[in-house]
């Protein structure tokens, strides 16, 4: 971790902590200094009445309608790239996820698993850009735990956040399973920012003009585009496996084809040059604030209109169509006039040799 | 970056596509022997808009098709052992050996990774100084000298605990022997724009005329895929039988001379084996005798390994251009993407996976990467 960027704007290291440079594993035994780091770091970062309060579990209010819920995991080295860190990440990821449901965020919980040795400044770094994260997506983080593990047994540091959110009552359902032949592929920005932003900073590799990680939450997009109409069918975020996967599995579960007219995708040069180099698909590569938009065709260009006049969508455009026939198959229209079928990344992503 | 927008122009492509249907007047049969070129034709659809009856035969050029069964088990058996870090171009480790892939190896505790470079394995080398650092030095023309580089500065920095597995094969002697085999198909090369860049264009008159055959150096984005064939098809068309430069803005008569010159001094021709091929005089380079010391089959004794190839796979009659993928009783049954049981089915460009993925365009193909049973 030595060689991570230190930004430690916004965070004042709390007395208690500053004797530690480093975490302990008695950070996460339990006792005194797992208090310190509770009182200290991660109580004042997300400050809130529930948490505030301590307790096992925090009680909140939610009025009627539906509830979403959503937990995941976030592994990423380097913890902190270009544009973002894990602590964004771990907010921006599960409050993605419960957007995609059409639902507005409003309570997360953490979970720390921190290896022992991590540099403290780094973890009050990431921290404080998660708590800042939680407030631009206007969530609370209302429960959290943490534990440490031996010198050798994590990767610095992971996070789990679960996220609850509200499905507004007028909302028709949004999954993966609804779309429909007829209907119109959107893409809310360039793909594979987030990607080749990590693996440029782990590769080392330095680009003319740099590559920042997308990392941002996409609710008030979902907010702008989603309404009692029930024109928008499906919504999911390309995060790993990006938009081959994210197509795929749209595909099957909605048993359609899709069809994508490979030159509108849009993919910033830099972004396009770095795959080149590498030896990797664009279509494979991750991005954590994009997301993919399946809506009847009446609305279509109702809806790109609302993406674009949103700072997170100026760049949205419509990518393909939803056909029948062939359920389960992605394919895209080269620039060559050609078809050519779009499949599941297997897993790892490998660059290719030549 | 500009070759980006222009070698990838849809509407110059368009015409260079109408030039190729209007020269064209009989069944041509070319073989790309790149499996960069293949990439790009398969990842482009070229194949697609193509005159009825101008076939491309995807050739042996992709090393992970073609580095045989024995090496592939000898860089698992190094990569598994304790105090090995073993150093892989990323696709080499999903391709099965006998038993199991790279990416086995170090799910069951083995030190794999991927680099980018040889010299990147060097410089792991030289930050750990207790593991042996191997590197799976594979590959035509075009990773050979960045390879001979990489042992050439090891034996320079005294680092004692580098050492390479190499399995170095080149096209020109491949060429001879696809062009010898008996009831070869092929009539035109697109020859690998790339290993030409290093080694010149000077080996291949003497094949055209041998066999003559039109051998056209060609590149990798679309436009220069197409301008490739335009040139083989024209050749074709006309009877003419010479080498060509379709890539110039790469590739020169002489090549890269400082390139040449260092893989002279690390390098030895020796015969190789071909996966699926067979054995191919003079076809591939050892290390030199001089650099005998940085062989990693000899410095972990793994010369002498049994290899198992699956009695069902028929991958060399695919390479050869023999058999189409889907003539092959296993293919879409028991070897898929996913469970490949030979080298053709694991990359994108190899020639079974491209024809499984490009098949799920047929309505009658199967739609997921699942061994299930073809109807």
């Amino acid at each position: 971790m030595s060689d991570a960027p230190r930004d430690l704007a916004g965070w004042s290291c709390p007395l208690p902590l500053r004797g530690y440079p480093r975490v302990v594993l008695g950070h996460g035994g339990g006792g005194a200094l797992t208090n310190d780091l509770v009182e200290h770091l991660f109580v004042p970062a997300f400050a809130n009445p529930s948490l505030d309060a301590l307790g096992d579990a925090s009680l909140v209010t939610v009025p009627g309608g539906r509830l979403a819920l959503s937990t995941d995991g976030f592994v990423v080295r380097p913890l902190i790239f270009p544009g973002g860190s894990i602590g964004e990440l771990a907010v921006n990821g599960t409050v993605n996820d419960l957007a995609m449901s059409g639902a507005a965020p409003r309570y997360l919980t953490a979970g720390f698993v921190i290896e022992e040795g991590l540099d403290m400044a780094v973890l009050g770094t990431i921290v404080h850009r998660m708590a800042t994260a939680a407030r631009r997506a206007g969530v609370q983080v209302v429960a959290g735990d943490t534990k440490v593990v031996e010198r050798g047994h994590g990767d610095g540091l992971y996070i789990t956040t679960t996220g609850v959110g509200l499905v507004p009552a007028d909302v028709p359902r949004i999954g993966p399973d609804l779309a429909r032949p007829g209907d119109v592929i959107l893409v809310s920005g360039p793909i594979g920012d987030h990607g080749i932003a990590v693996m440029s900073v782990r590769e080392h590799l330095a680009f003319e003009t740099g590559i920042e990680s997308d990392c941002a939450p996409l609710h008030t997009l979902v907010r702008d585009i989603v309404d009692a109409r029930g024109g928008v069918h499906v919504l999911r975020d390309p995060t790993r496996g990006g938009l081959a996967a994210t197509l795929n599995e749209i595909a099957q579960r909605s048993h359609v084809s899709l069809i994508v007219d490979e030159a509108r995708v849009p993919i910033r040069p830099q972004v396009m040059a770095a795959c080149d180099l590498l030896g990797l698909d664009p279509w494979h590569v991750a991005n954590e604030g994009k997301l993919v938009a399946i809506v009847a065709a009446a609305v279509a260009d109702e809806v790109l209109a609302r993406l674009q006049a949103h700072p997170l969508g100026r760049e949205a455009a419509i990518i393909g169509d939803v056909q029948a026939g062939r359920p389960g198959l992605v394919a895209a229209r080269t620039r060559l006039g050609a078809t050519r079928v779009v499949p599941m990344p297997l897993g790892e992503v490998l660059p290719r040799i030549c | 970056m500009k070759y980006l927008d222009e070698f990838r122009n849809g509407d110059i492509a368009r015409r260079i596509v109408e030039d190729i249907h209007r020269m064209t007047t009989r069944p041509w049969a070319i073989m790309e022997v790149c499996g960069g070129q293949t990439h790009a034709i398969i990842r482009n659809g070229i194949d697609q808009i193509l005159p009825q009856g101008l076939e491309l035969m995807h050739g042996p050029g992709c090393p992970v098709c073609v580095t045989p069964l024995d090496v592939i088990d000898q860089a698992l058996a190094i990569a598994s052992l304790p105090g090995v870090t073993f150093c892989s171009f990323g696709d080499m480790l999903r391709v099965p050996g006998s038993d199991r892939d790279l990416l086995q190896v170090r799910s069951e505790g083995g030190d794999v990774r991927v680099v980018y470079s040889p010299l990147d394995a060097v410089a792991l080398a030289r930050a750990l100084p207790d593991r042996q650092v191997v590197f799976f030095g594979i590959g035509f023309e075009t990773t050979a000298p960045a390879n001979a580089m990489a042992v050439h500065v090891a034996r320079q920095e005294g680092l004692d605990n580098f050492s390479m597995l190499v399995s170095q094969v080149l096209v020109p002697p491949a060429i001879d022997a696809i062009m010898t085999a008996p009831g070869t198909r092929v009539q035109a090369f697109l020859a690998a724009g790339h290993v030409c860049s290093v080694m010149g264009l000077h080996q291949y008159p003497i094949l055209a005329e041998r066999y003559h055959v039109p051998i056209v150096a060609t590149g990798f984005e679309p436009l220069d895929v197409l301008e490739g064939i335009r040139c083989a098809v024209r050749q074709l068309e006309s009877g003419e039988a010479r080498v060509e430069n379709a890539y110039a803005r790469v590739v020169s008569m002489a090549g890269n001379l400082p390139a040449q010159r260092m893989l002279a001094d690390v390098f030895a021709i020796t015969d190789r084996t071909w996966r699926g091929i067979g054995t191919i005089a003079a076809s591939g380079w050892r290390l030199a005798d001089a650099y005998q010391a940085f062989d990693a089959a000899r410095r972990f004794g793994v010369q002498d390994i049994r290899t198992q190839e699956s009695p069902l796979c028929r991958s060399g009659e695919v390479l050869r251009g023999a058999l189409k993928p889907t003539q092959c009783p296993a293919f879409g049954r028991a070897c898929t993407p996913r469970t490949p049981l030979g080298a053709t089915m694991v990359s994108g460009e190899g020639a079974c996976a491209a024809y499984f993925h490009y098949g799920r365009l047929r309505d009658d193909a199967p739609v997921h990467d699942d061994p299930v049973v073809l109807t």
